[in-house]
């Protein structure tokens, strides 16, 4: 056990399963591991999520002129944040089934947390859709439910795929996330001195006891819901860009969205990672985890998913060009490149495309100031995008009279705050009150790092690199 | 509560004691002072004021009362707004023709500063709910106007005035006819020295009667008229040349040639026989087929109107430089006047024009403004007399006008100041608003000692007045009224007043000493006229029936002077000039608390809710201004705050200043910009009046600074930084206009007839007419199509709808017409700002060439109910479908709101509920508090007395009233189809051509559009879809829309050479 040199890059220090347990346990179990600075951003969060409940109030007693959107720009801020939210929540279920599928054992220690911000970023994705149409009251409507007037939602429009997409997505990825956290619990509920967190623990246990046929059982279906999910992770934000593509409005009907689509997602939901997973490890000691490889590899990720979302703008510039559509051509020279928003495209050109260049070099990949950095501008540049392509497009128009500019209301602005707020919110009672790091899989990863002889003949460990 | 514990006896002894010693009978109406008491209001404001407690009730008289509550609950349902309750009566025999649910159509007349348009008043159980054109009316013949459809919406204004007040206090007519007896008694003496009446323009003959009696019997009383935007100058140019007060009639479907000085004959509020000049216009114009002809039309323009928007010639002169002009021109056509030298790029054409006129003798008309200076019009008419076009296109007829020889404001004023008046009558007029500023009305009104006011809104002059009386509206009373060429008209009313009006005639009666209905007014007028002869029942109830009078058109008038001397001309400065005209929609300001008219985008600025300081390019550029900058125009002492709005095609050295706005007094909307918020902020402009003077009626210098802020002005189209104005010249927006000249368009003709091959003949076309910026796809597209090239699918009617670029003139009569007949809601300037405006149709206006001196181009954009709509694929819940018939349907009940709809849209003409506009209207609510004037009205705000009942009123039933968060467009007014349908489901047989006729159709002047049935081939509509001009909007998009346009033709003189190459490159 002291022998440090088990100084591997993704489990750093010296570390044994007690360890483990501590590191991680202790957020939940010691309330004396938060410090004041958790309860202040509590506080944010509760006042932002105050924020979100008062604009919608606004928002379905007023309607959706509550909004700055208009005719020609019907969709503004209310879908340019869903698509955003729906592209953060990517990064959780790619790291966890598609990784785990693949094997990669580094995924262990930061899946925990990114499928807590999937499911939360989903949950703030889906009252966009729900909120921003006309008579809120009805949108079960979209849903094929039996009803006596035999009137079936409308298959062919993509908000119907939406809808379907979107609340598969959700219920997978909570079950997957759940049925992950059960070992954990039993883990919590066996170190709880508190009564209560015992009970609740064991509740959620769900007579977890460690068995091997349990950990049988617990793998088959862990990888068959990775299974599951792995495909949802592609169809989501593919059927999220069909909501455009399948339409004729120029800078929306494009053939490359759904890739485009879904690199821009894991893109922006690994810049979430990051933004989320610096922070967390310093403030709670968590480095010996949440190591500098982990940065390193998030880092040539985010590095990877930006070049092709790059390729993605290049394009949608070569084909304007290239098609021969003078529409499209006119979107680009006129309202992308020129005119009263352009400074939005080229925000965009520099967030997305230009920042992550940084990580060609080595030491910016694990340099906590620039993955910050990169991380918040490509957040900020997957916004952008989402607002060049959404309102910008609609502002132009096949009639030129048609052409209209699009500006935000006040509760625009409001309730994206408020889902920043509550966002926040859940984050913060997730890392007080549920294992913020995937005890047992970190367990199981230093089991494997150090090697079995490790533990048996105290032998040297084999290098996992 | 103490009162119902109270003795009923002791309430009312308490009240009688109130009202001992308070003089006279109407303090029983003035509720203000008795209600000082608490128990007077408690009683008051109790239900049932001689109710008992239910504890002093016994049980029998309980079950007594609850057996009658039971009873008489149904009969409740019965009382209405529109039906005083003593006269309601259960329809057990219904009126004939009364059927539920079906509309009735009644002839009458509604007026513009005097002038009848015949209507037919669409009534749905008693509800007068739309108007519409009278066919057999000679100012109508079934088109209207965007004002005079619009009187329907004030007739229901909450804001109009309802009762009779005395100062400020509620008072009646009885006391009034007291009261004015008393008054009238003490002038018998004197022969009615002292009295003075003053009167907007009359051309009801009854009232003129009327008026003839008056002065009989009272001849020291003067009578006077104020028409603010009238026909005075007209009416004198006239009798300049024949001798006799009367007015041109023009014949412009036999004219050739037009030319124009500043005369816009296509705009209702310039000339009250503007529909039907529209209409010849557009004869005269109009091209069927490969091969055509048309007249040609020179303007000369002082501001933009809608005359230069259709010229083929435009010059742009400052307001004074017209009537050089037009001496000019005289002078070039060989007449002996002063001799000057016309403005500009003009003198080099005036001989080409003249030329042109002078080959056409007898086949062309010089039109001059009816409010230019008397001069300018007689130069018209010699000028035309000289050309041989008096007796041809132009006639002189009699004035139609009673109030012609009446006495001058400015006379009336000077007797007021000299203390000459002790009381004075002023009927539907507001000089105080009105009248020329340096008159200062308001002040000389002061001195008066008796004060009465008959209006329809109470309003400037109401406010200063002493008895304040409401005037009832032409579709509540009885009376009549001549068109511009003199046919009377009955005005019928078609509903008992809904409030405490009264007729002009009637209070005029009143005045006579008698209490006169309007009915036996009118009927005994016409009677004594020997209407119908012999039989005058019969011809009582033909022309109450027909909507007009036969042979009363005025007699027409010879012209007898042909040399009249003309003035010089004064040398114009190098200042800027103001001119004033009145607004294309609130008129001189008496619509102005009308929602539908403040939300008619003006014409050529597309600008809502306000007026604005028009100037061009060069000028703003001077003055270092641009459009939304607040300025301040100043001539002499006065001055006036208003906006900036840069114009294309505004000529150099004007400014357009729209009169009718900066209201103080007549209502929410009248008074918006006034009353509870900045200005600029809710609209309502500024007021022009205020620096008009009785020298300067027409136009005045000015000074123009600016005042450092930004105000915005609420347009919808082209005032963003987005642009949307103009084609733009490169082939982006390829066929969106298609329009060329006449010439160009013959020569393809004959090319296109040549060939064979009807892809290639639609090829020739549209690179004729297309700028070239026609690219070469009509063969890719019949080429690589795979829908067939008729997609009906069903064996029934396929409708479809032309819209003749060519013939529009852009008045916007079409989008009024929708308003009324699909109950389309008033969002007010902000949201209009916000770009959700809610018109059904818009007319969009596209310039070309140079900003000083643009082409203009109109094109009506509706739904185009496209066979391949992309609307209908990406509803979620199919709330958008297609009918067998062709129709894109929207299904209002089933809509979330997802808009996906209007996305998809490319020619974004569904409009969204954003919010709830239906319970919101500005005019039919009030504000609940003061501090909601700003943020967005709420779900339901308080209603006004009965405003929102009005409003329920107002609604055409047939059309379902849209809620919040529901998307809406046009419906080719399926509900007029399926009337159609029912019709002739009835007839056993088709429906035939011309039985669906749309709203906007049907208002149309120029009869741009036409609708029908495709399927068959003899119909008009399918005749129209394959002329050689008739084009898809956006054809490439494959969205096969239902509606096509068709391509505008300019004429331009071959002998001239435009200034502006690029002009002449692609008129």
């Amino acid at each position: 056990m002291a022998d440090s040199r088990i100084n591997d890059l993704l489990i750093t220090g010296d570390q044994n399963y007690a360890t483990i347990d501590h590191s991680v346990g202790r957020l939940v179990l010691d309330s004396k591991a938060h410090s004041i600075a958790w309860f202040k951003w509590l506080i944010v969060g509760v006042m932002g999520s105050g924020l979100l409940m008062v604009s919608i109030a606004w928002l379905i007693f007023q309607g959706t002129g509550t909004w700055g959107n208009n005719i020609p720009a019907a969709w503004g801020f209310d879908i340019v944040n869903f698509v955003w939210w729906i592209g953060i929540g990517h990064a959780g279920t790619l790291i966890s089934a598609i990784l785990l599928l693949l094997r990669q054992q580094w995924r262990n220690s930061i899946n925990r947390f990114s499928e807590a911000m999937t499911i939360f970023a989903v949950m703030c994705a889906g009252l966009y859709p729900l909120l921003h149409t006309g008579r809120p009251w009805n949108d079960y409507w979209l849903f094929p439910y039996p009803n006596i007037l035999g009137m079936w939602p409308q298959f062919r429009s993509p908000l119907l795929w939406d809808v379907f997409a979107v609340s598969t997505y959700f219920s997978v990825s909570l079950v997957f996330w759940f049925v992950g956290l059960v070992p954990d619990f039993a883990t919590l509920r066996d170190k709880a001195t508190n009564r209560y967190a015992k009970l609740i623990f064991a509740l959620l246990a769900m007579g977890w006891r460690g068995s091997a046929k349990h950990w049988h059982r617990y793998e088959q279906m862990y990888y068959i819901l990775a299974g599951i999910s792995a495909p949802l992770v592609l169809s989501v934000h593919s059927i999220v860009s069909f909501d455009f593509a399948i339409s004729i409005v120029p800078g929306w009907n494009v053939t490359v969205f759904p890739p485009y689509f879904v690199a821009g997602a894991v893109f922006a939901g690994f810049a979430m990672v990051i933004i989320w997973g610096i922070p967390l490890r310093k403030y709670y000691k968590l480095e010996h985890l949440i190591t500098n490889r982990h940065m390193d590899w998030m880092a040539k990720i985010l590095l990877a998913t930006g070049l092709i979302v790059f390729y993605g703008y290049f394009l949608e510039v070569f084909y304007s060009w290239y098609s021969g559509n003078s529409y499209e051509f006119k979107l680009l020279m006129k309202t992308r490149f020129d005119g009263m928003y352009a400074k939005f495209y080229w925000a965009l050109i520099f967030c997305n495309g230009l920042c992550p260049q940084i990580f060609w070099w080595n030491k910016a990949r694990t340099s906590t100031f620039w993955l910050i950095f990169v991380s918040i501008m490509v957040s900020i540049g997957m916004w952008l995008e989402r607002f060049v392509i959404i309102p910008m497009s609609l502002t132009n128009n096949y009639l030129p009279s048609s052409d209209k500019p699009y500006y935000p209301s006040f509760w625009d602005l409001a309730m994206f705050a408020g889902t920043l707020g509550f966002f926040t919110m859940l984050m913060i009672l997730f890392i007080r009150f549920l294992p913020t790091i995937n005890i047992f899989e970190v367990k199981d990863l230093l089991f494997k790092m150090k090697g079995k002889k490790e533990f048996v003949e105290g032998q040297e460990p084999v290098e996992v690199a | 509560m103490d009162t119902q514990k109270m003795n009923k006896q002791e309430a009312l002894d308490k009240m009688r004691a109130e009202l001992e010693g308070k003089r006279g009978q109407q303090y029983w109406r003035s509720l203000d002072e008795v209600s000082q008491s608490k128990e007077f209001k408690s009683w008051f404001e109790d239900e049932f004021p001689n109710r008992q407690e239910l504890f002093q009730i016994d049980r029998r008289t309980l079950l007594k009362f609850a057996g009658a509550s039971l009873a008489l609950a149904g009969l409740s349902g019965c009382r209405g707004v529109f039906l005083p309750e003593e006269k309601v009566i259960p329809f057990v025999k219904a009126p004939e023709e009364m059927v539920p649910g079906k509309a009735l159509f009644y002839a009458s007349a509604v007026t513009l500063a005097g002038y009848a348009t015949g209507v037919l008043v669409e009534q749905h159980e008693g509800r007068p709910i739309k108007l519409e054109g009278n066919p057999d009316h000679p100012a109508s013949l079934g088109s209207l106007g965007s004002i005079a459809q619009a009187e329907v919406l004030n007739f229901y204004d909450p804001d109009r005035a309802g009762n009779v007040y005395a100062l400020d206090e509620i008072s009646t007519w009885e006391e009034f006819n007291k009261e004015l007896k008393s008054q009238l008694d003490a002038h018998v003496a004197t022969k009615g020295k002292g009295i003075a009446v003053l009167f907007g323009t009359i051309t009801s003959p009854t009232h003129a009667a009327m008026i003839e009696q008056f002065k009989k019997k009272y001849p020291e009383a003067k009578v006077y008229a104020w028409e603010p935007v009238g026909r005075t100058s007209l009416t004198a140019a006239v009798k300049a040349v024949t001798g006799k007060d009367g007015v041109p009639v023009y014949d412009f479907s036999k004219a050739k040639v037009v030319v124009t000085l500043d005369g816009d004959f296509l705009s209702p509020t310039e000339t009250p026989g503007a529909l039907i000049y529209a209409r010849q216009f557009a004869q005269a114009r109009k091209v069927t087929g490969s091969k055509g002809e048309m007249s040609r039309l020179y303007a000369i323009e002082s501001n933009c109107g809608l005359v230069g928007a259709s010229a083929d010639h435009r010059y742009t002169v400052k307001p004074s430089e017209v009537y050089q002009s037009a001496l000019a021109l005289a002078k070039e056509v060989g007449l002996s006047v002063p001799g000057v030298n016309a403005p500009g790029r003009l003198q080099t054409d005036l001989p080409a024009i003249v030329k042109d006129l002078k080959a056409h003798m007898g086949e062309s008309v010089v039109v001059a403004s009816e409010q230019a200076p008397a001069e300018v019009q007689i130069a018209a008419f010699l000028i035309n007399n000289a050309l041989g076009n008096i007796g041809k296109t132009v006639k002189f007829v009699a004035t139609p006008e009673a109030s012609t020889g009446m006495g001058q404001i400015a006379d009336l004023v000077k007797d007021m100041k000299s203390n000459a008046v002790d009381l004075i009558f002023i009927s539907n007029c507001n000089p105080v608003y009105t009248a020329p500023a340096d008159l200062a009305f308001g002040d000389a009104l002061k001195s008066v000692k008796t004060k009465v006011h008959l209006a329809s809104h109470f309003d400037e002059t109401s406010a200063l007045c002493d008895w304040k009386l409401p005037l009832a509206h032409s579709l509540e009373a009885w009376g009549d009224a001549r068109s511009f060429e003199g046919t009377a008209s009955i005005i019928q009313p078609l509903i008992a007043p809904i409030f405490d009006g009264r007729s002009e005639i009637e209070v005029m009666s009143n005045f006579l000493g008698e209490n006169r209905g309007g009915y036996d007014l009118v009927r005994d007028y016409w009677k004594s006229q020997k209407l119908g002869g012999a039989e005058f029942e019969k011809g009582w109830r033909t022309a109450v029936h027909n909507g007009t009078i036969p042979n009363t058109a005025s007699a027409p008038l010879a012209m007898t002077s042909t040399s009249a001397s003309l003035p010089s001309p004064v040398a114009s400065g190098s200042g800027l000039e103001a001119s004033f005209m009145a607004d294309p929609a609130i008129f001189d300001g008496r619509h102005a608390n009308n929602g539908w008219l403040q939300e008619l985008p003006r014409p050529l600025t597309k600008v809502v809710w306000d007026n604005v300081i028009t100037l061009s390019a060069a000028d703003a550029k001077n003055l270092g201004v641009k459009t939304d900058e607040y300025v301040r125009v100043s001539s002499g002492s006065a001055e006036i705050d208003g906006i900036v709005f840069v114009l294309p095609g505004q000529p150099v050295g004007s400014v357009t200043i729209n009169l009718g706005y900066g209201r103080t007094a007549g209502g929410t909307l009248a008074t918006i910009a006034t009353v509870g918020n900045t200005p600029g902020d809710q609209g309502g402009g500024c007021n022009a009046y205020a620096l008009r003077t009785s020298k300067n009626l027409n136009f005045t210098p000015v000074q123009i600074k600016s005042l450092g802020t930004e105000m915005h002005l609420a347009s919808t189209q082209g005032h963003s930084p987005l642009g949307g104005n103009r084609m733009p010249d490169e082939p982006i927006h390829r066929d969106v206009i298609r329009a060329g000249t006449l010439e160009e368009f013959n020569k393809a003709g004959e090319e296109a007839e040549k060939s064979g091959d009807l892809v290639k003949k639609g090829e020739i076309y549209a690179e004729a007419l297309s700028n070239g910026n026609h690219i070469v796809e009509d063969k890719e597209i019949a080429e690589g199509n795979l829908y067939p090239e008729e997609t009906f699918e069903w064996d029934g009617d396929q409708w479809g709808m032309t819209i003749d670029m060519n013939a529009c003139t852009g008045c916007g009569a079409c989008v009024t017409a929708c308003q009324a007949e699909n109950n389309i809601s008033v969002v007010g300037k902000e949201q209009v700002g916000k770009g959700r405006e809610m018109h059904w149709i818009r007319i969009d206006r596209y310039y070309s060439g140079s900003d000083e001196n643009p082409d203009v181009a109109w094109q009506p954009v509706a739904c185009v109910h496209c066979e391949k709509a992309p609307c209908e694929p990406v509803c979620p819940v199919a709330a958008t479908i297609h009918s067998h018939e062709g129709l894109n349907q929207m299904v209002y009940n089933r809509c979330v709101g997802t808009r996906y709809c209007s996305n998809n849209c490319p020619y974004k003409v569904r409009r969204f509920n954003y919010l709830n506009w239906t319970d919101n209207q500005e005019q039919f609510t009030k504000k609940t508090s003061p501090i909601n004037t700003r943020v967005i009205p709420g779900p339901i705000r308080e209603p006004k007395a009965e405003g929102v009942q009005l409003l329920k009123l107002l609604n055409n039933p047939d059309v379902t009233v849209r809620g919040r968060g529901v998307m809406e467009k046009c419906s080719y007014c399926v509900q007029r189809i399926n009337e159609a349908r029912i019709e002739s489901k009835k007839a056993g047989r088709r429906i035939a051509d011309g039985d669906v006729i749309t709203a906007c159709q049907q208002a149309c002047p120029s009869q741009a559009i036409v609708f029908g049935n495709l399927a068959d081939k003899n119909s008009q509509v399918a005749k129209m879809k394959a002329d050689p001009r008739s084009y898809q909007l956006l054809k490439e998009l494959q969205t096969r829309p239902r509606t096509s346009h068709m391509a505008k033709l300019r004429n331009p003189n071959p002998e001239i050479k435009s200034a502006n190459e690029t002009t002449e490159a692609h008129s």
